[in-house]
């Protein structure tokens, strides 16, 4: 490890080519965003692509003030809401059962085809059969989230607690330890990646389900804005609900990423 | 005094393409205080011999007894030492120490203490805090022996504990546990492949044939003259005396590399 009080010219140099290196990767990154929304709104305005179909960076600007006033922060509450409803279902019940999986090697054998089929099965196909149980409201649009996210979880984590370095598992068990310790000491800590990195995928997950349930029910919320704004042809409406999707996306993403960060310097990984 | 003894241990292993013989009656004895080094080729069984008595593994045939007494599955009387040091990189050293007492539900005020002696002794006290991606080789190395012996072993087993150090480290880590085993008057049974390392670190050297592993010598080791420390052994000129023997022991009955 670098001695960070007594710092050679070297040193200095080699840290100011890696900053250097990483500022002009952020300008690249800027450019072609800003590039990009130049692009978009200068070929609308020449007439290159339709402004009324695929709008436009000022547009989608003027529609977000309109829709401020009209309560646009409800609409992100409710998705956001209901995202973070989904996800945190998936992340506890697919844990949970993963966990289940790992103490019975029985049961995760007999439970193996089942899991990969239903991971390949569509979730939204079962939207109307969700919405017949739960009601076309809230709980089915949070079920959908969770429909989404849970087998995706299960696989992963169990997935991660039978990569455990067998070794780890050999010395707890030299110390005479059972199979709840060796879950609580080795299995679990060694797997906290394995669960932030699962929790990064749900993010997406529980908002394609999210979205997709507002799709079919709802009153409100982005995926409600979108729907709502294909079915009076405002198509204005639609962009600026898909871009302020995705700033909602990224932001959830990066929450994530940094509690990883927080509990990774606790945990000393 | 005896203090362990295997009498008559077969290991066959079973899977689907057929089973193997991988030990075939091992019988010996551990004296009390005594470093016993077993030493064979590579995938010969050792590893699987240790298992047997770490109570890890319940063998085919025969009966290992701790202290004159059978000996069923785990004993708490016994620590094991695996080739790498697996300490757990997301706990401080002084967490990973602390770690066996923990799973055997005796960490008490009085062998808290007895770690935090280790530690002190073994100079690790300052380093406590540190994770042990933070720790040289050798350190991870006597922090994993720490926490074996926090659990106050009667037997300890080493399993190829050194064989992931590079070769500089290596010997300063033997000298190390050597010392440690000696001060702490513990009884041990390692395992190795290096022939060196058997004949510097063992009281009495035994010697394995390839599979299924079978015992072919127990060899007493004596150097004369002068504190016995590894390092003092490898520079003895009885030492090479013994390295050869073993060395024609392991290649005469038909060890093909």
């Amino acid at each position: 490890m670098a001695k960070q009080d007594n710092v050679s010219v070297q040193q200095r140099q080699y840290l100011r080519r890696e900053k250097r290196y990483a500022r002009r990767v952020l300008l690249c990154q800027l450019g072609l965003l800003i590039a990009f929304l130049i692009l978009w709104e200068v070929a609308g305005r020449l007439g290159w692509i339709d402004p009324f179909i695929f709008s436009g960076p000022s547009r989608i600007w003027q529609t977000t003030r309109a829709l401020w006033n009209e309560g646009l922060l409800r609409h992100v509450a409710v998705t956001v809401g209901e995202t973070l409803a989904g996800f945190l279902l998936g992340a506890l019940v697919g844990t949970g059962l993963a966990v289940l999986l790992w103490f019975s090697p029985f049961l995760s054998r007999v439970g193996e085809p089942y899991l990969v089929v239903l991971n390949s099965l569509p979730k939204i196909a079962l939207g109307p059969v969700i919405i017949v149980i739960a009601g076309a409201g809230t709980r089915a649009i949070v079920l959908m989230a969770l429909a989404i996210s849970l087998i995706v979880t299960v696989l992963e984590m169990l997935g991660g607690f039978h990569r455990t370095d067998a070794e780890l598992i050999r010395m707890a068990r030299s110390f005479g330890a059972g199979r709840a310790q060796i879950f609580r000491y080795i299995v679990f800590p060694y797997n906290v990646p394995t669960l932030f990195g699962s929790l990064k995928i749900n993010i997406g997950l529980s908002l394609v389900g999210v979205i997709a349930g507002e799709f079919l029910v709802s009153r409100a919320g982005l995926g409600y804005l979108i729907v709502y704004g294909g079915q009076v042809f405002r198509l204005d409406l639609v962009m600026t609900g898909v871009t302020i999707l995705t700033v909602v996306a990224a932001l959830m993403y990066e929450s994530v990423a940094l509690l990883q960060k927080w509990v990774m310097r606790r945990y000393g990984h | 005094m005896e203090c362990l003894r295997l009498e008559h241990i077969g290991q066959i292993y079973h899977a689907h393409n057929g089973e193997e013989t991988a030990i075939r009656d091992v019988s010996f004895t551990v004296e009390k205080g005594e470093l016993l080094s077993i030493v064979g080729p590579s995938g010969c069984g050792k590893s699987t011999l240790l298992s047997i008595v770490a109570g890890l593994l319940p063998p085919t045939s025969g009966q290992v007894f701790l202290g004159g007494e059978p000996l069923r599955g785990y004993s708490p009387r016994i620590g094991y030492m695996l080739q790498k040091d697996n300490l757990l990189e997301w706990l401080t050293i002084y967490q990973n120490t602390l770690l066996g007492l923990r799973i055997r539900h005796t960490l008490t005020p009085r062998t808290r203490m007895r770690a935090e002696t280790l530690l002190r002794t073994y100079g690790l006290w300052p380093f406590r805090d540190r994770f042990p991606s933070q720790l040289s080789g050798g350190m991870r190395q006597r922090a994993a022996l720490i926490r074996t012996l926090a659990v106050s072993p009667d037997v300890l087993l080493l399993d190829e504990a050194f064989s992931a150090l590079d070769y500089q480290t290596r010997l300063e880590v033997t000298d190390d546990v050597y010392a440690i085993l000696k001060q702490e008057g513990v009884t041990t049974l390692m395992v190795t492949h290096d022939i060196p390392e058997s004949i510097s670190m063992g009281d009495r050297v035994l010697v394995l044939s390839g599979r299924p592993a079978v015992v072919r010598e127990i060899l007493p080791i004596v150097f004369e003259g002068g504190a016995r420390t590894p390092l003092f052994c490898r520079e003895h000129p009885a030492f090479t005396g013994y390295f050869q023997h073993i060395w024609k022991e392991l290649s005469a009955h038909g060890e093909t590399g």
